[in-house]
C-alpha cells in the first residue's frame, strides 16, 4: 500500500476526491442537523479539525465576525441625560489629514457669539465610494470619537451623491459602539477614566 | 568566479577603474557609486564578470527636479548572497538618455521599459523600447515631478480642502476630462481610432518554414480577457502550428500609477495601500515597506514586534502557496476541485489575519517600528493548531492527490524550462529561481528582521520546470510551518511597537531598499525621502512583473496549450504587475 500512490498516481488522486466526496456525507450523519444553520455548528466548521462541508452559506448563514473587523468609519456619540447627542468629535482634523485616499471633510463650527472657532464639527462628511477601510482614522484619533464599523451589507439602489455620508448617517451611539467593540470600548473607558483621575 | 568574488572589493572600488569613471555617492543619507554614463556598460561587465554581481535586482530612476537631473539605480546582488552593489547613472533632463544593460543582465528589459514609460529615459541599445504599462498614444511621462494626474488636487497630501473647511465634491461630478489632463496635440476623442499594432506585431520572431509538414503562421493574441490568463493580461504569441515561435506580453491594463499615488501621500498613508499591490501577500507586502522606511528612521523594532511580523510573513507565504498550487491545476485545466482543496487551509488563515488586523486580505497591519495591536493567545493556539495538525495533514493529502499524478507530471515535467544561469541573468526571483537549481533566498542571503536565527532549508529543484516549481512550492510550505513552530515556541512577551504610535513620522533625507523574501519572490522597496512628510521618490520591486521577463524565453519551442500553465506556475497577480 506504501508505494500505490507512486505506481498509480490517477488513482490515488482518485481517492482523494472520492474521500472528500463520502466524507461530506458521513460527516454530515454523524453530526446531524446542528451543524448548519446554528451558531455553534458555523463555530465548528471554521475549527482546525473540521470535515466535510466548509462552506457558510451566506446569507443564511454568516461569519461571526472578529472585533476587530473594519467597514467604514463611523462618529461615536455619548448620551447626554436629556437625551441629547454628544458627540466626541473635537474637530481637530487629524483623521482627515491621516486618511490615504484623503476622504473625510470636517467643516469646523464657529461660535456665534465669538465668531471663532469652536471643537465642534458643523459639517463632517465622508465619501464610502473613496473610503479603503484601512481603519487609520480610528486609531489616531485623540479621542476615541470616530471607530469603524462592523455593518458590511452596504448595497443600495443609488450611487453618488447618497454615498457621500453626512453627520446624520455617521453619528451612532456609545452603546452600538460598545456591543460591536466591548473589549476595545472597555480598555478605552479605562484609559480615559486614568486620565481624569489626577485632574479630579 | 575569481577570487575577488569571494571578498567583497565594494571598499576599494572606486581605485579598480581609471579616475573619473567611478566616484562614491556622498550625498548624506546616500551610498553606492556613481558611474559616468559613457563607461556604465564596462564598468557594469567588470562587475558582472570580474566581481560576481550576477544577479541585477532592480533598475528604476528617481527625478530630482531641482536639479535638473535623472538618477537611474541600479541593484546588483551576488547570488552566492551579501550586501548590494548600487550603481548609479546621472543624466541631465534634458538630455535623458542611458546606455542599456539588456545585453549584460536580460532581466533589465522591462524594468528598462517601465522607466522609459513613466520617467521618460531613453536605454541606447534596448532592443523593443515600447511603453510598457500606459498606452502607446500617452502624452508624457508620468512619474516625473512636473507631470501632473487628473484629479489634481496638490502636490502632496493633506490636502487643505478637507480641514478645517472641508464640503465633499461628489467624485461623478468631477470631469476627468477637464483642465489637467493632457492629451497629444491635435487629439480628438470622438475621431481617435486606435493605431494598429504594428511595433508590438512586427516585433515577434517568426519562422517561415517547417521541415516536417505544411504549417500555417498565426499570430494569436491571449487575452486580455482570458481566464487563464489570472487577471486582465495579455499574451501575443506567434503560432507555427502548435509551437510557440515567440512570445510577448502587453501588460498595464491594471495600472493606477501606485508609485505617483504613494508620492502624494505620507509614509504612514501609503501602509494600507501596499496590501492593495497583491491581495494574496499583503502582510509582505508591508513588511518590505515597513523594513525600507525603518532603515531611513534608524528605528529598531521590539523583540515581539519581530516575531510576530515573520510569523504573518510566513503565513501568508504557507497561503500563497496553496493559492498558487491549487490555481496551477486550475491552469492544466482540472477546474476548481484542488483550487478549493487548496483554499481551505488559505481560509482558516484569513480567519486569523481578520481577527487580529481586521481585515482578511487588506490588513495594513504593520507600522513603522512594530506592529499595530498585539496577537492574543488564542490566536496563537489557532496558529498552533493549524501548523502542528491541520496542514501537515493536509500537505500529506495534497501531495498523495498531484505529487506522482501521472497527468500532472506529463503535462509539468520538461515543460517551461528555465535553466540556472537564465534565470539568474533573467532576475527571476523566489520559487522560479530556486526551481532553476539557484539557492538564493533573501531570507538567508541578506537576512532581515529575525531570520538569521531561525532554522530552515532554503528548497531547490533541480530541472527549472513546472513539475520543479511545483515540488519547490509545496517543500517551501512545510520550511515555512518549520519556521512557525520555532516563531511559536520563541516568542517572548514585551511590547509591540517602539515609541509612541503616531500618525506623522519623521524620515531622515536619503535612500533606502528594504527587501524580503515575499512568496513570489523579492518584494522590495526603494525609497528616497527628502525630510518632508511625503517620499520623494517611491519605487515597488515587483516581484511578478519581474518575473514575468521569462515568460517568453521559457516558452519559445513550447505547445500552446502549455503557455498557459507556464503563465500559472510564474504565479502572478496583476496587480502587482500593473501597479
Amino acid at each position: 500500500m506504501k508505494n500505490f500512490g507512486k505506481r498509480f498516481g490517477v488513482m490515488s488522486s482518485l481517492g482523494v476526491t472520492m474521500g472528500h466526496f463520502f466524507n461530506t456525507y458521513i460527516v454530515d450523519l454523524v453530526k446531524g442537523k446542528k451543524r448548519y444553520r446554528t451558531t455553534e455548528g458555523i463555530e465548528a466548521r471554521r475549527q482546525s479539525d473540521t470535515e466535510g462541508i466548509f462552506t457558510i452559506q451566506y446569507p443564511e448563514e454568516q461569519l461571526p465576525l472578529p472585533e476587530e473587523f473594519r467597514v467604514l468609519p463611523f462618529l461615536v456619540y455619548d448620551e447626554g441625560e436629556n437625551g441629547e447627542k454628544n458627540l466626541r468629535c473635537t474637530a481637530c482634523g487629524i483623521c482627515s489629514k491621516v486618511c490615504p485616499p484623503q476622504c473625510i471633510w470636517i467643516y469646523r463650527a464657529t461660535d456665534p457669539a465669538t465668531g471663532k472657532p469652536s471643537p465642534h464639527p458643523a459639517e463632517f462628511h465622508i465619501d464610502i465610494d473613496i473610503c479603503m477601510n484601512c481603519g487609520f482614522c480610528a486609531e489616531y484619533c485623540p479621542f476615541d470619537a470616530i471607530k469603524m464599523d462592523h455593518d458590511f451589507e452596504l448595497s443600495g439602489y443609488t450611487r453618488g451623491e447618497s454615498h457621500v455620508f453626512g453627520l446624520d448617517t455617521l453619528m451612532k451611539p456609545v452603546s452600538y459602539y460598545e456591543s460591536i467593540r466591548p473589549a476595545n470600548a472597555a480598555r478605552e473607558a479605562a484609559a480615559r477614566a486614568e486620565k481624569a483621575k489626577p485632574k479630579a | 568566479m575569481t577570487e575577488a568574488t569571494l571578498i567583497n572589493p565594494l571598499d576599494t572600488l572606486v581605485d579598480q577603474f581609471p579616475s573619473g569613471w567611478v566616484k562614491k555617492d556622498e550625498r548624506p543619507g546616500y551610498s553606492g557609486f556613481i558611474v559616468e554614463r559613457e563607461h556604465l556598460l564596462e564598468f557594469a561587465r567588470t562587475m558582472r564578470d570580474d566581481f560576481g554581481f550576477d544577479y541585477l535586482s532592480m533598475v528604476t530612476a528617481s527625478d530630482y527636479l531641482a536639479e535638473g537631473k535623472f538618477d537611474v539605480v541600479y541593484y546588483a546582488y551576488k547570488t552566492i548572497g551579501g550586501p548590494a552593489l548600487i550603481f548609479k547613472v546621472q543624466v541631465p533632463r534634458e538630455d535623458a538618455v542611458v546606455p542599456s544593460l539588456v545585453a549584460l543582465y536580460p532581466g533589465a528589459d522591462f524594468q528598462e521599459r517601465e522607466v522609459w514609460d513613466l520617467m521618460g529615459i531613453r536605454f541606447e541599445g534596448h532592443p523593443d523600447l515600447r511603453r510598457i504599462l500606459m498606452w502607446e498614444g500617452f502624452e508624457g511621462h508620468p512619474l516625473r515631478k512636473d507631470w501632473k494626474e487628473p484629479f489634481y488636487e496638490e502636490d502632496v497630501k493633506p490636502y487643505k480642502s478637507r480641514w478645517p473647511e472641508g464640503k465633499p465634491v461628489n467624485a461623478d461630478d468631477r470631469n476627468p476630462f477637464n483642465d489637467n489632463v493632457q492629451y497629444p496635440t491635435g487629439f480628438d476623442p470622438e475621431r481617435w481610432v486606435p493605431e494598429a499594432e504594428t511595433l508590438l506585431y512586427s516585433g515577434l520572431q517568426r519562422t517561415t518554414h517547417n521541415e516536417e509538414f505544411k504549417t500555417d503562421e498565426l499570430i494569436v493574441n491571449m487575452g486580455p480577457q482570458h481566464p487563464s490568463t489570472h487577471g486582465v493580461f495579455r499574451m501575443v504569441v506567434s503560432l507555427q502550428g502548435e509551437k510557440i515561435v515567440d512570445l510577448k506580453p502587453v501588460m498595464g491594463y491594471l495600472h493606477r500609477n501606485h508609485e505617483k499615488i504613494a508620492e502624494r501621500n505620507t509614509f504612514l498613508q501609503n501602509m494600507p495601500f501596499t496590501d492593495r499591490l497583491d491581495y494574496t501577500t499583503s502582510m509582505s507586502n508591508n513588511f518590505a515597506y515597513a523594513l525600507a522606511v525603518e532603515k531611513l528612521m534608524g528605528l529598531q523594532v521590539p523583540e515581539r514586534a519581530d516575531y510576530i511580523r515573520v510569523l504573518m510573513a510566513e503565513l501568508t507565504r504557507i497561503m500563497n502557496h496553496f493559492f498558487a498550487t491549487g490555481f496551477l491545476l486550475n491552469d492544466l485545466g482540472v477546474y476548481f476541485t484542488a483550487s478549493l482543496y487548496a483554499i481551505e487551509e488559505r481560509e482558516l488563515i484569513l480567519d486569523i489575519f481578520e481577527e487580529i488586523s481586521g481585515s482578511r486580505m487588506m490588513c495594513n497591519y504593520f507600522r513603522f517600528g512594530g506592529v499595530v495591536r498585539d496577537v492574543s493567545d488564542e490566536v496563537l493556539k489557532k496558529i498552533h493548531n493549524l501548523v502542528y495538525d491541520r496542514i501537515p495533514r493536509k500537505l500529506d493529502q495534497f501531495d498523495a492527490y498531484l505529487t506522482n499524478n501521472e497527468i500532472l507530471r506529463t503535462r509539468c515535467e520538461g515543460v517551461g524550462v528555465l535553466t540556472a544561469d537564465q534565470a539568474i541573468a533573467l532576475s527571476t526571483a523566489g520559487p522560479i529561481l530556486r526551481a532553476s537549481g539557484v539557492p538564493y533566498d533573501v531570507r538567508r542571503a541578506d537576512p532581515y528582521s529575525i531570520y538569521d536565527r531561525l532554522e530552515f532549508d532554503v528548497i531547490t529543484g533541480n530541472h527549472g520546470d513546472i513539475y520543479d516549481r511545483y515540488l519547490v512550492r509545496v517543500a517551501e510550505i512545510k520550511e515555512s510551518i518549520k519556521i512557525v513552530k520555532q516563531l511559536l515556541r520563541d516568542i517572548p512577551s514585551g511590547p509591540i511597537l517602539a515609541g509612541k504610535p503616531a500618525y506623522q513620522v519623521r524620515v531622515p533625507a536619503g535612500e533606502s531598499y528594504g527587501r524580503v523574501e515575499g512568496p513570489k519572490g523579492e518584494m522590495g522597496f526603494y525609497i528616497v525621502s527628502n525630510g518632508k512628510p511625503n517620499p520623494e521618490r517611491y519605487h515597488v520591486r515587483a516581484p511578478t512583473f519581474i518575473n514575468l521577463t521569462s515568460l517568453a524565453p521559457m516558452s519559445r519551442g513550447e505547445k500552446v496549450a502549455d503557455v498557459v500553465v507556464i503563465l500559472g506556475a510564474i504565479d502572478i497577480v496583476l496587480g502587482e504587475v500593473d501597479r
